[in-house]
């Protein structure tokens, strides 16, 4: 791989470990609550609880992946 | 309300950042001269600013809707893995932040390091790892004040918060002469996790379309919502990691209040 490849990547790789962080299935399950909740307002049905009860189902999942993680190492 | 939360919120993960870019900064001053390692955190503070300074105004320019649907997004993510990892930490599933043991891995790294000079550096080591430090620790809260600013039309505000943590630590840092290990760094991170994931549900469900029910009021419900569901998260899980490993205390590194 030439410098220029390896730079691309390693810079890469940092911005997606700043943003994504640890568990990607987070950063994919916001985009898509984001994405529900943006037609239930368009569908003008009441959207505002959506985001949140999500939000804390997402971290539960996540949680329990980390205890998984860590029983693994 | 939301200007003192928004203060609150980037005071605290500055706080938390400043602490850890001052364990890497000691160590190199301590291990190799301070000359250098102040020129690496002047560095380091001066591409913060620059960041601030072009990012801020230019997110200004984005239409409110659009700021708050990816603010909130990002700040959602980003809240999430603080929080996800303070919960891992106060159960006993990941050790703890420890500034005395990293403390002592970098000092030791530091003095086996070779010393070079370049250009008005005499140290590169202590330049580099000084700036790094500083430049990495700070790009998270570059990245909240810019998006808590920007959203809440007052980045001044959101840099005043992050300025009083970096002087508050700094002050206190020097008064110990070492890294500040007391501070409650995982019930800080904690304390940071829930306030950027309720900014960033909250944010993110308006720029989606959806409308509060009792408008701004409705961001102390969810703060309330996202701090006791973490609560119980850490209690629970607590609980789980006794059962795991029979005959031990739930947590197996030193607890922070929580």
């Amino acid at each position: 791989m030439s410098t220029l490849g390896r730079w691309l990547r390693s810079f890469g790789a940092f911005w997606w470990d700043f943003i994504v962080g640890d568990d990607w299935r987070v950063a994919a399950g916001v985009v898509a609550a984001l994405a529900v909740t943006a037609g239930l307002a368009a569908l003008r049905v009441p959207a505002w609880w959506f985001l949140p009860v999500t939000v804390l189902v997402l971290l539960g999942l996540s949680l329990r992946r980390g205890i998984r993680q860590a029983g693994n190492r | 309300m939301r200007n003192v939360l928004l203060v609150l919120a980037v005071f605290l993960a500055c706080a938390v950042e400043t602490v850890e870019a001052l364990t890497i900064v000691f160590a190199v001053g301590v291990s190799r001269g301070w000359r250098s390692a102040v020129q690496g955190v002047a560095a380091g503070l001066l591409a913060l600013a620059v960041i601030v300074a072009a990012l801020g105004p230019a997110l200004t320019f984005v239409p409110l809707g659009a700021l708050r649907l990816v603010v909130g997004g990002l700040l959602l993510i980003f809240g999430l893995g603080w929080l996800r990892k303070a919960i891992l930490r106060a159960s006993g599933f990941k050790a703890l932040h420890d500034e005395d043991a990293i403390y002592a891995r970098e000092l030791a790294a530091a003095r086996a390091a070779g010393r070079t000079r370049r250009a008005a550096v005499d140290d590169w080591y202590a330049f580099t790892l000084s700036f790094k430090g500083v430049l990495l620790e700070g790009l998270e809260v570059v990245f909240i004040v810019v998006t808590f600013g920007s959203n809440q039309g007052s980045i001044p505000l959101a840099v005043l918060g992050a300025g009083l943590a970096v002087v508050i630590v700094t002050v206190a840092g020097i008064a110990v002469r070492g890294p500040l290990a007391r501070v409650p760094e995982n019930t800080l991170k904690f304390a940071v996790g829930v306030l950027l994931t309720s900014f960033g549900t909250f944010w993110g469900a308006e720029g989606a379309g959806a409308r509060w029910p009792g408008a701004d009021a409705a961001l102390l419900g969810v703060i309330a919502v996202v701090a006791v569901t973490a609560l119980v998260f850490v209690a629970v899980l607590r609980r789980a990691h006794g059962r795991r490993i029979p005959g031990s205390s739930p947590v197996t590194e030193p607890v922070e209040v929580l």
